[in-house]
């Protein structure tokens, strides 16, 4: 566990106690803490080049514009982009996908159909519900068979000539299960249809290249990966961003402006209307080049060997049902479980007597809970820190939660 | 001990949890937060409530909320439903509820509630 050791001293956050024991923080995948490395740069950046960025023409103007846009070309290198323009930052995740909802949700005519899956987040899910209703679009999903995988022979019969988009996820936040964005990418390619990925889950996780996956969106949230919250990611492919109309309009989204119309400004900042998240994004850049330093193939050794320990503790129990595939090679960082006659709010809230922090509940995954015939799991996920001891420490309390209720 | 010790002998042996027979009302809702489930059933008697019973998919907070208020709605005319307020049910459940949870508290009290104004309304 040479990762774990080389990391904790990066995160202040591990020295505190929670209900008076060391905090075992297993909730990364809902939002990862911070290193210092992160944390300083947002307070460097705060302390000495803090102006608006773009059309400030002072020294601090230029320095928070070059800081922006040194991050910009961070996270370009990290996840393989082909060109700078094709990073757009956002406000995270969600915010992403809504920015694709709406840019391609417009050339889109009623009797379209998007395909999205069963295992998807609600952020993945209810914009293009809200497309489907607003435009007429019909919306289908790629039903889960086995221990969580998407049906791919069902997928490829949900193509149809009216098929435009599908939106999937990469990892999913509940089965872990990884998905074959490769093989999807390429089913899309041959249909004609345009393809989005949700990586939230993957990219703090294992390398990602989005040039060899070959998607035309990928989109994934700072405050999961190390960096702050209010910064996100959407990868567009070049050719594609560059025929799309803006989402939403505003300053610097525009090149010029008359009373009654405007042209666009460039790629990237035509899809960035008004004041970018300038220090998140700054924050983003710090944690991209941590990550970086780290390798993510040794993050994802890292993780998985968590992941596959976590399993075998917990299988072990009695009483304790897992959720996704049992092979840690196939699943990223999150391990979802329940025990049988515990409410998953009530194990959460015992495992943190513990000073255990895991998530409990639908995960915003909720047509996959209902798949599954549950109201919600507990959730153990993963990050560089965690250690074989604490997965021990975290097997102990579960087999305890239920003489304590 | 993580919750009170009514809390854990309502969640343990509630007392009021299952089926009724033919109510006169009923209705069901979901936390959104979790996905928890609670549908509470009354039957009625000479203008009170005669049985209240509640089913549902929920944790141990949400279940002994539901099954205190079904023994506090015994022999209660209708308009008592208006009157009950959360601080009687924490009171009851002589438990320190955090922010995070009080929803759990709170879920079973407001399906009650629509359960009787469904009845005022139809009535």
């Amino acid at each position: 566990m040479t990762l774990a050791l080389l990391t904790r001293p990066d995160f202040p956050i591990l020295e505190r106690l929670v209900n008076g024991k060391p905090l075992i923080y297993l909730d990364s995948a809902a939002s990862s803490q911070k290193p210092r490395q992160v944390l300083e740069a947002l307070k460097l950046y705060y302390e000495r080049s803090h102006a608006n960025v773009h059309r400030s023409i002072h020294t601090l103007g230029e320095e928070a514009t070059a800081l922006l846009e040194a991050a910009r070309d961070s996270v370009k290198e990290f996840i393989g982009a082909a060109h700078r323009e094709e990073i757009v930052f956002t406000r995270g995740t969600t915010d992403a996908i809504n920015l694709v909802a709406q840019a391609v949700g417009r050339t889109l005519a009623p009797g379209d159909e998007i395909i999205i899956t069963e295992m998807e987040h609600h952020s993945n899910l209810i914009p293009w519900q809200m497309l489907a209703r607003d435009r007429g679009v019909r919306l289908k999903a790629v039903p889960i068979v086995g221990e969580g995988f998407l049906d791919l022979d069902a997928f490829d019969r949900l193509f149809t000539p009216r098929t435009r988009l599908v939106a999937v996820t990469h990892v999913s936040n509940v089965l872990g299960t990884i998905n074959p964005v490769r093989e999807i990418v390429a089913r899309c390619r041959a249909s004609g249809s345009l393809v989005l990925v949700d990586g939230a889950q993957a990219v703090p996780h294992m390398p990602v290249n989005v040039s060899s996956l070959g998607p035309d969106f990928y989109a994934f949230s700072g405050h999961k990966m190390l960096g702050p919250t209010g910064i996100g990611v959407l990868y567009g492919r070049y050719e594609l961003l560059d025929h799309l109309d803006p989402a939403w309009g505003g300053g610097e989204m525009i090149k010029e402006v008359w009373i009654d119309r405007a042209e666009w400004n460039d790629l990237p900042w035509r899809f960035e209307p008004g004041t970018p998240p300038i220090a998140p994004a700054v924050g983003l850049g710090a944690a991209v080049e941590y990550l970086g330093k780290l390798g993510m193939e040794r993050v994802l050794a890292h993780e998985q060997e968590l992941t596959g320990l976590c399993l075998d503790r917990l299988e072990a129990l009695d009483d304790v049902t897992l959720y996704g595939p049992r092979n840690p090679e196939v699943r990223g960082a999150v391990v979802a479980f329940n025990v049988r006659g515990l409410h998953p709010h009530d194990g959460a809230a015992l495992l943190d007597q513990d000073g255990i922090a895991v998530r409990a509940g639908h995960h915003c995954a909720m047509p996959l809970m209902r798949k599954l015939g549950i109201v919600g799991t507990l959730r153990a996920s993963f990050s560089v820190f965690n250690t074989a001891d604490e997965i021990d420490l975290l097997a102990r309390s579960v087999s305890n939660l239920k003489l304590q209720l | 001990m993580l919750y009170s010790s009514v809390i854990h002998e309502r969640f343990r042996r509630p007392r009021f949890r299952g089926e009724l027979q033919e109510p006169d009302a009923a209705f069901e809702d979901v936390n959104p937060l979790c996905g928890d489930r609670v549908r509470i059933e009354i039957r009625f008697a000479d203008g009170t409530i005669a049985q209240a019973g509640f089913r549902g998919d929920s944790c141990a907070i949400c279940t002994a909320s539901a099954d205190i208020l079904a023994e506090m709605a015994h022999g209660q005319p209708l308009a008592w439903v208006g009157e009950i307020a959360v601080s009687d049910l924490l009171a009851r459940l002589e438990a320190d509820i955090r922010p995070s949870r009080m929803k759990c508290v709170t879920l079973p009290l407001q399906v009650l509630k629509r359960a009787l104004t469904s009845v005022e309304t139809r009535s």
